[in-house]
């Protein structure tokens, strides 16, 4: 496989280190809510909690009919939704799919019940990148879903062949003569982190001085953006209302199809890697058959048919040979090493949260 | 559907011939404006029933006619199902909070008692606040009261209709009530007095004069909640438990990955199932009427 | 709130005759009121229980600390979020609201008047049918409906390609504050008209008819008697609408683009993107403060003209 000897920003060491643990059974750090299940038990019927289109129904019917109980599926909007839900103990679910940050988060607030690596075999399946994210390094208590990135999705026919740069919706050179046609996310941490890149800062940053900065960048490029949109970015785009808008590469490439005219780039500066990972809720009511339905998602089989459903890059490597071609190859959605070594985390900035909110609201009107 | 019967009911307190009708240019102009309202209601509805025929994913670009949407939706059991719990939801809440908002309405503007002003106060509330800040307190409320549950009763409460229910009729009472209040404020009151002397229970009375009387309100407040009920994203994604999710909170979860057609169609559907009922109603009303 | 509502007295019914008179008429006067309060209870005891009681939970929030997790804590008390609610940035936030809001009340009423006068000088049969065809529109989904006018207003759209007919090119009306109040008044409409026809329904018009005697001319008729017999419905329809559009953020958000941020859309950034419970709860407190005092105020004056 070409992307065996990728590295990462989290280091291949780090992950030789977690896979030993994993193999270990690395879920015993918090043995005391960890569940005593069995490969394949089932104790009740099972409440997945996820985010909307984001799961094969067909596997959902497989899993079904495999073990014998039922599924119901909910979605939700984003992360705090989900943590506000969770974190009051309104949530009656097993199964949940936080975003890699949120992961931390519901770390530290004991949220997530450890997991029993005697009834998930399959986390073997895990590419070494994804074994030891820097939110969970020893994937005590989840289990990456699917990951991808957050960059730009470009309609070719109208700018062109192009740089793939944050200057498309930045700089007054190049975006200001698109006539007003670009869309950015509606979403603090990534709409100021698109800034932050474009100006050689860490996304990230807590200084308040770099958040100025990016705020005033995006302030200033309001005259040609057209709207901050975090939903339908990729229609406005199909329907020419837009020519560059900010958003996620499954979303991008699922609704491209095989144009030719559109393409998805991931900015050179830098841009946002994510995952998504299922976690099981420290009070689940069917805590083994969320195990089970975690094994059952980590098989390779089954990881291939989510990603073929989703278009988004699937971080189970033993997968890989069932991926269709077209998903696979697609740069897009696996990108090559250089590119991977430029992507970068969000992470929870604790107090700093409300700057990027403030300034972020300050920018945009 | 008995809204629309109560609107035209019986017992009009104006009969037809003492309608003052305006003047020519006047009652044209007012004609006018209706036929404008009607069709700025109505655009976006147009547009909507001519996407979900739209065989092409993406919204606003023509791919041809197709009739799958259609298909795909009874064949999806999300979808059915969300519309089932919306449905459910919408009924409930709209009966219970118009009873209730109605005796509210009543209580307020017909009777002088103490404690009325701070009653009035915290009737305005729930129109006043915020969604979200709405949700999350019934969130943090539904936990503490499920833990207390827990622990006198060994009640093990979820989440699912019932907690929907109960916030959506927590927002409509006020809705209803200021509708029906505005019909109330100024009505004859020594009508129903009137009454109560013609009739010698009170109950009579209210419902041979006074419920007549304030029907159109009634009606007017009982669309409104309906409305409100089929339209809440927010406070129903916080308080909805596995399964009972409700067709306006799917959507929202769906369009992030774009709208498809499918929800369109959808939307047709309900429009005309409710178009369906008004006729249905029409008839009925019309049949009791000879 | 619950604990000043005690059973009624006579102290507070209308004042009738000298109070030496009346043992019987003022016990008919407490039998009355405490009629009235018990039609009111069943709501007041629901309102009590699923609505006062969890507003009471999140009011002790906004006196807590946001952990730097974003849970709030409770405890170690403070005043600092509603310190925050006299920045620069929330006052221009609520400036903005106030403009866009106020504008959407008035072209609601200006519209929606005359359509609910006309439909309530329809013929009984129709008016009830007319009235349900104004709501049938909003029995689907508020952001399919929603979407559906970016389709209406896009530079591709219907809207746009008559005005370039006429010889308006290059205009851009999606994502324009225009599209926004736009959007404002097609979400809010149907609140102004539900009131505003349950008013007008019932004026008696042969009191226009008389008043039409009388003056001359149709506007001063109006003036004189329609319109303060219906200043009910439009003080209802107008808080209707003020209030919603005031803290609207779905409209804001795809029709303008969230170009603008308004009320609406910053109380939801606190709980749902900064995870900052307390001050979004501090906002939301100021906000019910706010139009509380200034609904009940203008209902007030209302009530006044109306006698």
């Amino acid at each position: 496989m070409k992307r065996m000897g990728r590295t990462r920003r989290w280091t291949a060491g780090a992950a030789v280190v977690a896979l030993v643990l994993t193999a270990c059974g690395g879920g015993e750090g918090d043995a005391a809510s960890a569940a005593d299940c069995e490969l394949g038990a089932t104790d009740g019927d099972l409440n997945l909690y996820n985010w909307a289109d984001y799961m094969d129904p067909e596997l959902l019917a497989q899993f079904e009919e495999e073990f014998g109980v039922e599924v119901t599926e909910d979605v939700y909007p984003s992360n705090e939704e989900l943590f506000a839900r969770v974190e009051s103990g309104g949530a009656q679910y097993d199964v949940i799919v936080p975003s890699d940050y949120m992961v931390d988060i519901m770390i530290q607030e004991d949220l997530l019940m450890g997991l029993n690596f005697d009834a998930i075999p399959n986390v073997d399946n895990i590419a070494d990148e994804f074994a030891a994210p820097p939110y969970d390094p020893d994937l005590e208590f989840s289990v990456p879903y699917q990951w991808g990135t957050t960059g730009l999705g470009v309609n070719l026919s109208v700018i062109g062949d192009v740089e793939p740069s944050w200057d498309l919706v930045f700089d007054p050179e190049v975006a200001g003569e698109l006539g007003g046609r670009i869309s950015l996310l509606d979403d603090p941490r990534e709409t100021m982190g698109a800034a932050l890149y474009w100006l050689g800062h860490d996304p990230n940053t807590t200084d308040e001085d770099e958040l100025q900065e990016a705020a005033d960048v995006i302030s200033a490029s309001r005259d040609w953006i057209a709207a901050f949109e975090s939903n339908q970015y990729s229609d406005l785009l199909l329907g020419g209302e837009t020519v560059v808008a900010q958003g996620y590469s499954g979303n991008f490439l699922d609704n491209f199809g095989d144009d030719e005219d559109y393409a998805y780039l991931i900015p050179e500066e830098g841009a946002t890697i994510w995952t998504d990972n299922m976690a099981i809720l420290a009070d689940a009511a069917a805590p083994c058959t969320a195990h089970t339905f975690v094994n059952f998602i980590l098989d390779a089989q089954n990881g291939a048919q989510l990603t073929n459903w989703t278009y988004y890059a699937s971080p189970n490597e033993a997968a890989e040979e069932f991926i269709v071609d077209d998903v696979l190859d697609n740069p897009a959605i696996y990108p090559d090493d250089e590119v991977l070594d430029n992507l970068f985390f969000l992470e929870d900035t604790g107090d700093s949260e409300r700057f990027y909110t403030d300034f972020f609201t300050q920018a945009k009107s | 559907m008995s809204v629309v019967d109560t609107g035209s009911g019986a017992g009009e307190p104006v009969s037809e011939d003492s309608v003052a009708r305006p003047r020519r240019a006047v009652e044209r102009l007012l004609a006018g404006n209706a036929w404008m309202v009607f069709a700025f209601l109505y655009l976006p509805i147009l547009v909507l029933a001519v996407l979900s025929f739209n065989d092409n994913r993406v919204v606003g670009i023509w791919g041809g006619f197709t009739f799958r949407w259609y298909g795909e939706m009874f064949a999806d059991r999300n979808v059915m199902g969300a519309l089932r719990n919306s449905l459910y939801v919408a009924g409930i809440s709209t009966v219970v909070s118009t009873a209730l908002g109605t005796a509210a309405g009543i209580s307020l503007e017909r009777f002088r008692y103490r404690g009325q002003r701070a009653y009035d106060g915290l009737l305005y509330l729930p129109v006043i606040i915020p969604d979200v800040t709405m949700a999350v307190m019934l969130l943090l409320f539904f936990v503490q009261a499920f833990d207390l549950a827990g622990a006198l009763f060994g009640i093990d409460a979820r989440y699912g209709i019932g907690t929907i229910s109960l916030s959506h009729i927590a927002f409509n009472i006020s809705f209803v009530a200021v509708v029906v209040r505005a019909r109330l404020a100024g009505l004859d009151g020594r009508l129903e007095e009137a009454a109560a002397d013609l009739y010698a229970s009170r109950w009579k009375a209210f419902r041979k004069v006074t419920l007549p009387l304030i029907a159109p309100g009634v009606a007017g407040g009982a669309l409104l909640a309906l409305t409100l009920s089929l339209d809440d994203v927010v406070i129903t994604s916080f308080v909805a438990g596995p399964g009972s999710t409700t067709l306006p909170v799917y959507v929202f979860g769906l369009v992030r990955r774009g709208v498809t057609p499918l929800i369109n169609a959808v939307s047709v559907l309900m429009l005309v199932a409710s178009m369906m009922l008004v006729l249905v109603s029409l008839l009925v009303s019309r049949r009791q009427g000879e | 709130m619950a604990t000043t509502l005690e059973p009624p007295t006579g102290e507070a019914a209308p004042p009738s005759a000298a109070p030496s008179q009346l043992g019987l008429e003022r016990d008919a006067e407490r039998a009355e009121s405490r009629r009235g309060f018990l039609i009111g209870l069943p709501s007041l005891l629901y309102l009590v229980l699923f609505f006062a009681i969890p507003l009471g939970i999140v009011f002790v929030y906004s006196f807590g600390n946001r952990s730097r997790t974003g849970r709030t804590i409770l405890g170690d008390w403070t005043l600092s979020s509603y310190e925050r609610l006299f920045s620069s940035l929330v006052m221009q936030i609520t400036g903005r609201s106030l403009g866009y809001a106020i504008l959407t009340t008035v072209v609601c009423l200006l519209v929606g008047y005359p359509f609910a006068y006309y439909l309530a000088t329809r013929p009984p049969k129709v008016r009830g049918i007319l009235l349900v065809l104004v709501m049938i529109p909003f029995w689907s989904n508020l952001l399919v409906r929603t979407y559906a006018w970016r389709v209406i207003l896009g530079s591709d759209g219907p809207l746009v390609q008559v005005l370039g007919a006429v010889g308006f090119t290059d205009v851009r009306l999606l994502f324009t504050p225009f599209a926004t109040i736009l959007g404002l008044i097609y979400g809010f409409l149907p609140f102004m008209i539900l009131p505003l026809y349950a008013s007008i329904e019932r004026l008696d018009f042969s009191l226009v008819e008389a008043a039409r005697d009388l003056y001359a001319s149709g506007w001063e008729a109006f003036r004189r008697v329609t319109w303060p017999l219906s200043r009910p419905g439009v003080i209802a329809g107008s808080i209707l609408v003020f209030i919603p559009s005031f803290g609207a953020y779905v409209i804001p958000e795809i029709l303008g683009g969230s170009r603008t941020t308004m009320l609406g859309s910053y109380v939801v950034l606190q709980f749902l993107s900064a995870r900052d419970q307390p001050f979004g709860a501090a906002l939301s407190m100021a906000i019910l403060a706010v139009m509380l005092a200034s609904a009940l105020l203008y209902f007030r004056s209302g009530a006044k003209d109306v006698g």
